[in-house]
């Protein structure tokens, strides 16, 4: 991937991205189906699309991701 | 929380359990929040280690931090109790909070320790976010002028503050947040405004191409 494209991925958007208010809300239940195993993006794609575009809050869901692995053991 | 709004949630054994010691009252309740500040303390030093290594916070400081986001993220938790849903199980809902409270301490560092004075401009920075070559200085060059006159005419101030801190000098966004007194929900919001308009701008322009065109 040259610049130009990462500057393109970087800039857009996608209109079913929930914003952070939502994202964090329902985290919880979001990683908790992502370390199960399930289709936790198509049971909310609004999230998933927010994850993969927020810096902060894609860390935060790889930080609940790794705590619950972490656990699990 | 009470024992019948308790009972009306759909709640595994452990997550009642929980509940119910922390709403139990007196020596029992002591003793809940003990062993759960004990489960919490673990996940906040394992978050700030798998954060570690790319701040440039280490040793007391870091064990501190963490030990400071368990004890927030107890007071969250127990502040929080009624707004626990059972939609997962008590304890990742919990160990969210103490997600949350590393970010938020790891903001306010920042914060407090700023690596760029916010209202600096380093545009020269730019090329090198996005993977371009410093060697080829003719396609920096370019890219840097054709966002910054975007920048310029397609922005509000306040959308143009918050992009330049955030893409041009790499300010984290929680540590913005501070920095301008609001939230990340809303400072992203106006990232994604931004984002938005730059996009079509550069389009327009022909730096990227556009979906549009082909129907997509």
């Amino acid at each position: 991937m040259n610049g130009w494209s990462a500057l393109d991925r970087f800039l857009r958007t996608d209109p079913q991205d929930v914003g952070c208010q939502q994202a964090m809300e329902v985290l919880h239940v979001y990683a908790e189906l992502v370390a199960a195993g399930e289709p936790a993006d198509e049971r909310y794609p609004g999230i998933a699309a927010h994850l993969n575009a927020c810096g902060p809050c894609g860390e935060d869901f790889e930080g609940l991701l790794a705590a619950l692995r972490d656990v699990a053991g | 929380m009470h024992e019948a709004a308790l009972s009306a949630c759909q709640l595994d054994a452990e997550s009642a359990r929980w509940l119910r010691a922390l709403v139990a009252p007196g020596a029992a309740r002591e003793a809940a929040l003990a062993r759960l500040h004990e489960l919490l303390l673990p996940i906040a030093r394992r978050e700030v280690a798998r954060r570690g290594p790319r701040l440039a916070i280490t040793g007391p400081e870091l064990d501190d931090l963490a030990y400071q986001a368990a004890a927030d993220a107890l007071l969250a938790i127990t502040g929080k109790l009624g707004q626990f849903r059972g939609e997962s199980r008590f304890t990742t809902w919990a160990y969210k909070f103490v997600i949350f409270e590393v970010s938020a301490k790891i903001g306010r560092h920042f914060w407090r320790h700023p690596v760029v004075p916010l209202g600096a401009e380093h545009w020269e920075r730019l090329p090198a976010r996005f993977g371009f070559d410093p060697a080829d200085e003719a396609e920096c060059r370019d890219l840097a002028a054709a966002v910054r006159r975007a920048v310029d005419t397609e922005l509000t101030p306040r959308q143009r503050e918050v992009f330049v801190a955030i893409v041009v000098n790499g300010v984290p966004l929680d540590t913005l947040v501070l920095s301008l007194g609001s939230s990340r929900n809303a400072i992203y919001k106006m990232m994604f405004d931004a984002r938005r308009k730059l996009r079509a701008a550069l389009v327009a322009n022909g730096y990227l191409p556009d979906d549009s065109a082909r129907g997509s």
